[in-house]
């Protein structure tokens, strides 16, 4: 099926074209990053995870979103998500992908990398984070390849799949509360060691990544012969709605807890966060930005008028995925380490070798995603002329 | 036909490429085969030559994980003298000349260790 | 792709990752044992308690911090950000962030307090760290293999002490003066103090304390009930810096 991808419209091209030459800066950036060292980076010894921590972080959270279409289609015979599973399992696996490169490009001996493997760790959560990835990664493959392939020979996908489908299910709430485990067992950070961590990351995932795949289908609608459809973008906004909420609730219940408790070790985080701490504001301006796209975000979806309106839900998608990128991506990680456990405030600022190699690699997820789009819509024969 | 220019060219750029260990040699004269120097005056290594040159991979990265990961820093040699397992200390106490011995089969083999990286070479008498 | 062509290469690809994984999985089950320490029979648990008041009498002081750099080739980076440190001197506010120090004894509070690797019984960092590059011995030392870490900074997240530091350029350069009897560290992994495992190993002391000259800085056996660590333990009230996170820490300073 990969030679699918090999044929395509002018526009194909030149969009793959472009990301081709973002990902060859990100890769010129990376060599830059490998001869010298981590200290390109705006990383210091206080704050030792920044930009590609945060963007691995978030996009797990994509990448485990797949579960919001595959869950009632596969589990509940809701038959209205039956065009979208591919698209989802496909946005999966290019996320997974993402989240893996982001990690490498964050270690300081990445040739070593392969240690996590050959000395297995059972007591550390990086080792399970490797395991959860890997196996995602290899389920989704498996499972959109299968599907895929039995769509283009017009037959019923094999009777095994399915078992390995509902295994990626759990298996996605898995990748993700994983990731929440790496942060929320640390008795030395505070503002990660929060029970709630992991409920807030899977509401997070359920509204950014649905609110994605709602983008996406638009775009798609615009540009190819694949219509969706009204009413599983439909289905998918309500999804998103409700996790939306959900997560504005339980980031309220953690402002509350932090500021009424007014722990310092607890509220300073918000307070550098929210207000600045020790003359450094530097994420205050994004934070309220984000809060801002939050409200804004809810006002629109909840609204059934503007939620009907796919101009006005696509502003809300938008909002939604901007707003939670900035929440649960640098705000959540660079608060962790400010304060420092020893008190201080360190300027975190990512640099440009940073943001080329950051965004090299989300053009390599684009690219991904844009190949195994046009693979599916290929098979259905829904490719524009 | 009009391909026939580049098929032809495409050939010999593949033949010089495929054959460039044939002609280099004819140029700059056959690589000769690794002598490395040895400057110390003891019979022995810690375990008989032909074995060293072996294995001496393998026995570096046991002492390694048996000093670090063990606390554990004396060997018994194949003489029967206790030395000290290390890179440094011991093995380049007798084979200080690195640019004459360890580099010389290294650079022919194009092998590159990272162990100098972090472990400290004696400095080369010029 | 015929059926049987992509049959073998599945086939092919799944017989080269189990033969790949053999080791891993014989690793697994049989659990890499590090750390005996080539310690004594009697169980020993090493310690030190430091004694800030006599600790600078001489201002500026830093014999014990420039004996460790010296001892074990720490570099020094004029960028703070990239700051390299296994002994240093912290104000004694933020060393012991949970005290409040405005009535404390001043003689004790304004003075810095020197701080590294408290060596916990409970260490978070051995915990999170996935290649055990950092384990602890039966002794209680928390020793680092810098042969085998990733460089995930993992462990530097995890430590409640911030006592350790990555290497986020080439040190080389950075380093004084080159000690030729101890490794350099490479760029892209962490380190922190080891208790001078090399120097425990051959029965001295930790550079450290054998550099202060006011004999601040006490090293011993807190297994052994007459050993100096615990005589001054039992004399002297001790604090331990974030006691109740429940890490353990084995650095005791006498108030």
């Amino acid at each position: 099926m990969l030679e699918k991808a090999l044929v395509g419209s002018r526009g194909y091209w030149r969009w793959l074209m472009v990301l081709g030459a973002v990902i060859v800066l990100g890769v010129i950036a990376y060599l830059y990053q490998f001869a010298f060292g981590l200290g390109v980076t705006g990383l210091s010894r206080n704050v030792t995870w920044g930009l590609y921590i945060a963007q691995f972080t978030f996009l797990v959270g994509v990448a485990a979103s797949a579960v919001m279409v595959v869950l009632p289609y596969y589990l509940h015979d809701f038959k209205t998500f039956g065009k979208l599973t591919i698209l989802g399992e496909f946005l999966a696996i290019s996320a997974v992908t993402m989240c893996m490169l982001f990690i490498f490009v964050d270690m300081g001996q990445p040739t070593r990398v392969l240690n996590v493997m050959l000395y297995p760790t059972p007591h550390s959560l990086m080792f399970w984070d490797m395991v959860s990835l890997m196996g995602y990664l290899v389920l989704n493959t498996l499972i959109s390849h299968v599907t895929l392939d039995a769509e283009r020979n017009a037959v019923a996908p094999p009777r095994w799949i399915k078992p390995i489908i509902i295994l990626s299910i759990p298996w996605a709430v898995s990748i993700h509360t994983v990731t929440a485990f790496l942060y929320s067992g640390l008795a030395a950070r505070p503002f990660w060691m929060t029970a709630i961590l992991a409920p807030r990351f899977l509401a997070s995932a359920f509204s950014a990544g649905p609110a994605l795949l709602i983008l996406f289908c638009l775009v798609l609608r615009r540009l190819t012969r694949f219509d969706a459809g009204r009413e599983p973008i439909q289905r998918l906004a309500i999804i998103v709605t409700y996790a939306m909420l959900i997560n504005v609730f339980f980031v309220l219940m953690e402002l509350f807890t932090a500021l009424y408790s007014n722990i310092p070790e607890d509220a300073e985080h918000f307070k550098f966060l929210y207000v600045g701490l020790a003359g450094n504001a530097t994420l205050v301006p994004w934070m309220w930005a984000s809060a801002v796209l939050s409200v804004v975000a809810l006002v629109l979806l909840v609204n059934p008028k503007t939620r009907h309106n796919e101009t006005t839900l696509a502003a809300a998608c938008v909002a939604v995925f901007v707003g939670l990128w900035i929440e649960k991506g640098l705000g959540l990680i660079i608060a962790g380490f400010e304060p420092s456990p020893l008190g201080q405030v360190t300027v975190y600022t990512p640099t440009l070798p940073e943001i080329l190699i950051s965004l090299g690699i989300y053009a390599f997820g684009l690219f991904l995603i844009t190949v195994f789009y046009k693979i599916a819509l290929s098979v259905r024969g829904q490719v524009a002329a | 036909m009009r391909e026939r220019a580049w098929i032809f060219t495409g050939l010999a750029a593949f033949l010089a490429l495929a054959l460039a260990p044939v002609w280099q040699s004819a140029l700059h004269g056959a690589a000769r085969k690794p002598e490395p120097k040895i400057v110390t005056k003891a019979k022995q290594c810690v375990e008989p030559t032909a074995e060293m040159r072996r294995n001496h991979m393998e026995l570096l990265n046991a002492w390694r994980d048996t000093v670090v990961r063990r606390g554990q820093r004396t060997y018994l040699a194949a003489d029967g003298k206790t030395v000290t397992m290390s890179l440094s200390g011991t093995c380049m106490s007798c084979h200080p000349n690195k640019k004459e011995f360890c580099d010389a089969c290294h650079n022919y083999l194009a092998v590159s260790p990272y162990c100098w990286e972090c472990h400290i070479e004696p400095k080369e008498k010029s | 792709m015929g059926e049987d062509r992509r049959r073998f290469l599945k086939l092919a690809g799944l017989t080269a990752l189990c033969a790949a994984g053999k080791g891993s999985l014989v690793r697994l089950a049989g659990a890499e044992s590090p750390a005996t320490g080539g310690a004594a029979k009697k169980k020993i648990r090493w310690a030190m308690v430091v004694d800030p008041r006599k600790c600078l009498e001489k201002e500026a002081c830093t014999a014990c911090i420039d004996a460790c750099n010296h001892a074990h080739n720490v570099p020094a980076f004029d960028n703070p950000k990239h700051e390299v440190k296994w002994i240093w001197k912290e104000p004694f506010a933020d060393a012991f962030l949970d005290q409040d120090v405005r009535y404390i004894d001043q003689a004790l509070t304004t003075k810095p307090v020197f701080v590294f690797c408290n060596h916990c019984d409970n260490p978070p960092c051995v915990r999170v760290c996935p290649t055990k590059a950092t384990w602890k011995r039966e002794d209680g030392v928390v020793m680092m293999d810098w042969h085998r870490c990733i460089g995930c900074r993992y462990c530097m997240a995890a430590c409640p002490y911030g006592s350790r530091s990555f290497n986020w350029e080439d040190p080389r350069p950075h380093i004084k003066q080159v000690n030729p009897d101890f490794p350099t560290r490479t760029k892209g992994v962490v380190e922190k103090c080891t208790f001078c495992d090399e120097l425990l190993d051959k029965g001295q002391l930790p550079a450290c304390v054998t550099a202060c000259k006011e004999k601040a800085l006490t090293f011993g056996d807190l297994n052994d009930p007459d050993s100096e660590v615990r005589r001054l333990l039992r004399s002297r009230f001790a604090l331990r810096r974030k006691a109740g996170l429940g890490t353990n820490p084995e650095v005791f300073y006498l108030v």
